[in-house]
């Protein structure tokens, strides 16, 4: 495990105050706590996870209190409240990708990376966890890749290590 | 050939694109219902249409439309629910990827109808790739003046926002996607009041699945009485259809309802038979949530007669022989998947997707998840299968929101027509764990003394 100070301040890049700015004017006035979940994924492609810092700056921008941020992002599956690898493989556990192989993609991807589910390779490169029905069923088993939800479809052994030796180069 | 109304042009280069999907007949209907109909008009064409909901509930489209409140001076919204996040289901994330502006367009003729100037299209987290599709097929459509202030002059105003979900199935339901687009956690709201009365903001709301507002487009362009000539009864037009499982070819396709099940699984048009020449075991009709049924009464009715893929023909027999069009996810099971395992996973996905606020969920799909488990893994007891059933009833009309019962339905349905799969896992529980109980009388014609109507 990463270890990392809970508290460590964190910055936000004007970029990305920039881009909180234009996610709050799509709501009407004084219902700009819409923007939350579209900003904890902005601040999460940033630092890739949510802090308790991070959260605080958000509740802050927003005017709110720190719990009503603390308690979306837990409620949610895609927020990250610990850190993650630089890659996270996301595969879909659910019945129909297991109807056609997701269970040996999983078990390969814990074999090959050496790291049980939600744990992160010694490297900080990588982490995996089964998720729910990624909307997909068609086309599996399916993996996806944050924080551009990069989609990986009709998965077997070998694509996985062809896409794991490929983010390794990266 | 079927009729296609959706996926006509989904092979057609760069249909994505505002200028291909204009070339091709696109932004007709916007063009139609501003300049020629008045809202009222719109709302009665989708009426006479008979287009049923195509998220799940199969709710006229058009009388919800017209239960919406409109007091003076206070703001009403649309929000397509895109947050498709049902097993078996990704009909929406195929349409959002390929033909956005299909959805754009019907979003537009839609807000018009409704009277909303501020429309979102709430789509789930993990579709980033389809909110970015999304956000430039607005782009070009503002820039084209299909949005935005005074469109085609004629003093219409849409604003129309993309809004990702955070990850979580319970806010397909319209409630809890309500409270998601607010900020919050995704707990369904109590109803009434229903959000046609308040809904986002408290305004009246409209909460529509992608598919259903895509449909408005062929509805407006050619009349409500058109659509109805396609289908059977009141399951009016075409449907998408996400075919997953052991198929030879799974994927989305659209059919004419009332197309026989045996066809749309057999058929070279469609998913082209079982795959790797193995029989048929089970289907899943409707996503998830819907009940499980065997093979034989997946092809035919009780009364013999060949089941048909209708809101009315699934659904025939009721939950004893029968099951539902849900939102149209079709998964099949070749003769070497076993129930029990499939139906322990769904009950793990519950477990994972309750929100919690209702203890007969919160607890009842926890437990349902830990007695199949151990069913299993061996460890179950002859005992346990009755307990299933008695937990699944005591969720079932009992939550807030419908999640209950779709956690209920699959359990309570797998056991009511293999429950002797169930039986051989706790009575040979080692056997089970190195092989499974195959197809069994799954596939042969079913006598009519053994339909029961218990559980």
């Amino acid at each position: 495990m990463l270890k990392v100070e809970e508290q460590q301040p964190v910055e936000f890049s004007p970029a990305l105050i920039t881009k909180f700015d234009e996610i709050s004017s799509r709501y009407p006035e004084g219902k700009q706590k819409s923007a939350l979940l579209p900003m904890l994924h902005e601040v999460q492609a940033e630092l890739g996870w949510l802090s308790a810092a991070a959260m605080d700056k958000v509740a802050d921008y927003l005017k709110i209190e720190p719990i009503e941020v603390y308690e979306v992002a837990s409620f949610y599956s895609m927020y990250f409240l610990k850190p993650q690898g630089k890659y996270t493989l996301e595969v879909c556990r659910t019945g129909p990708c297991c109807l056609v192989g997701a269970e040996k993609v999983m078990d390969h991807i814990e074999q090959t990376l050496g790291v049980k589910e939600g744990e992160v390779t010694a490297d900080g490169l990588f982490s995996w966890r089964g998720v729910e029905c990624l909307a997909a069923c068609g086309f599996g088993p399916v993996l996806q890749i944050g924080p551009e939800y990069t989609f990986y479809e009709n998965l077997d052994e070998q694509k996985v290590d062809t896409l794991i030796a490929e983010l390794r180069k990266k | 050939m079927a009729r296609k109304l959706l996926l006509e042009h989904i092979n057609v280069p760069g249909i994505n694109t505002l200028d291909v999907y204009r070339q091709k007949g696109g932004y007709r209907a916007v063009e139609k219902a501003l300049k020629t109909l008045t809202p009222d008009e719109v709302v009665e064409e989708v009426k006479k249409s008979g287009l049923r909901g195509r998220g799940g509930a199969g709710f006229p489209t058009g009388m919800k439309w017209s239960f919406l409140a409109k007091p003076e001076g206070v703001a009403r919204y649309l929000v397509c629910n895109a947050d498709e996040s049902e097993p078996g289901t990704f009909k929406d994330r195929y349409l959002m990827t390929y033909i956005p502006h299909a959805l754009i367009e019907g979003m537009i003729v839609a807000s018009y109808a409704l009277g909303a100037k501020t429309s979102y299209i709430y789509v789930r987290g993990e579709m980033m790739p389809q909110i970015r599709i999304l956000e430039r097929a607005i782009a070009e459509a503002k820039a084209a003046g299909f949005l935005g202030k005074n469109i085609l002059g004629t003093g219409y105003d849409l604003e129309l926002y993309v809004q990702p979900g955070g990850g979580a199935y319970i806010c397909g339901e319209e409630t809890a996607l309500l409270e998601s687009l607010e900020g919050k956690r995704g707990n369904p709201r109590i109803k009434p009041p229903f959000p046609a009365i308040a809904g986002l903001y408290g305004c009246p709301t409209v909460v529509n699945n992608v598919e259903s507002i895509a449909a408005v487009v062929p509805i407006i362009n050619d009349g409500g009485d058109e659509y109805t000539k396609i289908g059977i009864g009141r399951s009016t037009g075409t449907k998408l259809i996400s075919a997953s499982g052991n198929l030879v070819k799974p994927g989305v396709y659209e059919i004419e309802l009332g197309l026989p099940v045996e066809e749309f699984i057999y058929s070279d048009e469609y998913c082209g038979g079982i795959a790797n020449g193995k029989r048929l075991k089970a289907t899943v009709a409707g996503g998830s949530s819907v009940p499980v049924l065997p093979a034989n009464l997946t092809l035919k009715l009780a009364n013999g007669e060949p089941r048909l893929m209708s809101y009315e023909s699934l659904s025939e027999g009721g939950f004893a022989t029968g099951t539902m069009m849900g939102s149209g996810g079709f998964i099949a099971f070749d003769e070497d998947q076993c129930i029990v395992r499939n139906t322990w996973n769904f009950s793990r996905f519950y477990h994972h997707e309750s929100c919690g606020q209702c203890s007969p969920c919160r607890e009842g799909t926890g437990w349902m998840e830990k007695v199949l488990h151990r069913i299993e893994h061996g460890h179950g007891k002859m005992s346990d299968i009755d307990l299933l059933v008695d937990v699944s009833r005591k969720i079932e009309g009992n939550t807030i929101c419908p999640l209950g019962d779709a956690a209920a339905w699959p359990v309570a349905s797998a056991i009511r027509h293999f429950r002797d799969e169930f039986e051989w896992h706790v009575r040979e529980p080692l056997k089970s764990q190195e092989t499974n109980y195959g197809i069994a009388k799954y596939a042969e014609p079913i006598a009519k003394a053994e339909v029961t109507t218990d559980n």
